[in-house]
């Protein structure tokens, strides 16, 4: 499969990644570099063969429906991300993490 | 043209456990903001989910309860968008094999102008565990919304439906249905207000006869009946008129306004909608045995189709009432606590749908906080039967009952209902009225029968409303005869 420039620049918009024109090429032949090795696996016939979906071939362990954590807000907002407004504290209020206005 | 509606629902229902789907955070509703969001719920860096045992259980026990396919091994996928609430930058879904497969749920659509009612079988797609994501709170802070991730990781089961439904009260009788069937199998507790019962739906218009969908809208978040009602109706007529305008209709996430009553597109979904899902390598795949599947069967009630048919085949009770007595557990359970207390069966489903309902509503209760427990309703309608009381009398003791004066027998005594069923004292009585009122008697013996009418009103009235109304209208017809 053959990946355009655009392709990169969705790809980039999508994780929220800036990239310039130069970093973009870069990285269409890297990712196209990929692409082909994977081309190459997927040349081997593996019918018959029930797909993973994890590296290791155990199942998922369940927890017991139990409250194990206590409350430790005021320990996590201290970590908060400071919003660079001007303040060094971190952006916090009420008990609310802030971040810049969201509207729908 | 004709059009014909074509609507499909994916609701998230809000799974009944104490913590959240993949951590040991607290999921009591309406705590201070941050109070249960833990450092998996905040996404710091090195946690690591774990699966909730009771949050699987929930989703095999609708599984079983909409006759579904479980998949013996589904996986955990990550669903990828940014979102301030959503502080992983994914949720935690299932994408290619989600934990419920094919299904069904039969519903009942209801009476409307000359359509008759009808049962409608709608096709169950899927469904599939998924966490919540926490809330953005706007005005608490000039400028900036506030998040709140108490939510975020709360277990939620996602029950999406085939395009089945073909008329807004389809799609709402679906909703309830459904709404009833997971609050009854004990996963979620139904309330919409809280947000533990969320419905999307999607609606598209066609050509009536065309085998073919047209561009779907999807109408997010709604969380009662009658807004559904409202928004699909007036999406409804919106594609409709878009289209006989010779315009086209956009695929587009839309919301309902309350206020206004209209739909309004909140965001193009073609990038939006590109979330790039892959399995999630934190979790390994969830793997569900027969045995599992017994165990959960083991814990499961009487579903309520296999209740409604019991009702009608060993109570007689109509398909009617056998539907409305079981649409929700509580109420299925109050009217068998009745019956078994010795009332009989039709005469309780009267009452119980009746005068009881009615009470109940009218004093915003539910019937597990009636005030008249099942036992002591049974034994006011045990006195009906037997003849103690007259049904007008009966509804002055539910009255007493209800304001807490006690058993129906004490009321009963206390006022003095009891009928008069000694015929005897009831000959006594018409004797007397037949004398005072002569010139009713020859009305009646001339032809006229309201003349008949009134002397049962005057006999009744002499007893003061205690003789057995059956009683005196037979001695008085003999009498008369005479």
């Amino acid at each position: 499969m053959a990946l355009s420039i655009e392709d990169i620049k969705k790809v980039a918009h999508l994780a929220r990644i800036e990239i310039n024109e130069n970093d973009a090429n870069a990285t269409l032949s890297k990712l196209s570099g990929i692409l082909a090795l994977i081309e190459q696996m997927q040349a081997v016939d593996t019918s018959g063969i029930e797909p993973m979906s994890h590296a290791q071939d155990l199942s998922q362990r369940l927890r017991d429906d139990v409250v194990t954590k206590t409350n430790l807000r005021d320990e996590f907002q201290k970590n908060a991300p400071i919003l660079g407004n001007g303040s060094q504290e971190p952006a916090v209020a009420g008990g609310l993490y802030l971040v810049p206005k969201v509207i729908e | 043209m004709e059009w014909e509606v074509v609507i499909g629902l994916e609701t998230h229902t809000q799974l009944q456990t104490n913590s959240k789907i993949f951590s040991g955070a607290s999921v009591k509703y309406g705590a201070e903001p941050n109070t249960q969001a833990c450092e998996v719920s905040l996404a710091l860096p090195g946690v690591l989910p774990v699966l909730n045992k009771q949050a699987v259980h929930c989703a095999i026990k609708f599984g079983l309860a909409i006759n579904a396919h479980i998949a013996p091994r589904s996986v955990f996928a990550r669903k990828n968008y940014f979102y301030p609430d959503l502080p992983k930058g994914y949720q935690i879904s299932q994408f290619e094999l989600p934990v419920v497969g094919k299904g069904a749920i039969t519903i009942q659509v209801p009476a409307a102008g000359k359509q008759e009612a009808y049962e409608k079988v709608v096709n169950i797609t899927r469904a599939h565990l998924e966490e919540d994501a926490g809330k953005s709170v706007h005005g608490a802070v000039e400028s900036m919304s506030g998040i709140d991730l108490n939510r975020a990781g709360t277990p939620l089961l996602e029950i999406v439906t085939e395009p089945d439904m073909r008329s807004a009260a389809e799609a709402v009788a679906y909703a309830k249905k459904l709404h009833e069937l997971v609050q009854w199998i004990g996963i979620c507790d139904g309330n919409m207000q809280e947000g533990s019962f969320r419905c999307d739906v999607n609606v598209s218009v066609r050509p009536k006869g065309s085998d073919k969908l047209g561009t779907r809208r999807e109408i997010k978040n709604l969380n009662s009946f009658k807004f559904m009602t409202q928004a699909i109706e007036y999406e409804t007529r919106w594609q409709i008129e878009t289209l006989e305008d010779g315009g086209k209709i956009q695929q587009a996430t839309v919301l309902f306004n309350p206020d206004t009553g209209e739909t309004r597109a909140m965001r193009s979904k073609e990038e939006a909608n590109d979330y790039r899902y892959f399995p999630d390598p934190d979790l390994l795949p969830l793997i569900i045995t027969e045995a599992d599947k017994a165990r959960v069967s083991a814990d499961m009630p009487e579903l309520p189709a296999a209740m409604k048919a019991r009702l009608e085949a060993q109570y007689g009770l109509s398909s009617y009432d056998a539907n409305s007595l079981t649409s929700s557990r509580d109420l299925a359970d109050y009217f068998i606590a009745t019956i078994t207390a010795g009332a009989e069966a039709k005469q309780t489903a009267n009452w119980v749908m009746g005068s009881l309902s009615a009470k109940l509503n009218s004093e915003d209760k539910s019937i597990s906080h009636s005030p008249i427990s099942a036992e002591q309703l049974a034994q006011l309608l045990k006195r009906i039967s037997d003849g103690t009381i007259s049904n007008n009398a009966a509804k002055q003791v539910f009255e007493a009952m209800w304001q807490g004066e006690g058993e129906a027998d004490a009321i009963i005594a206390a006022k003095g209902l009891k009928q008069e069923s000694d015929s005897g004292a009831i000959e006594a009585i018409i004797d007397e009225v037949l004398a005072a009122n002569a010139a009713m008697v020859e009305e009646f013996k001339a032809g006229k029968e309201k003349a008949f009418n009134a002397l049962v009103g005057q006999a009744m009235k002499a007893s003061k409303g205690k003789a057995n109304p059956a009683q005196v209208n037979d001695i008085l017809k003999k009498k008369l005869q005479a």
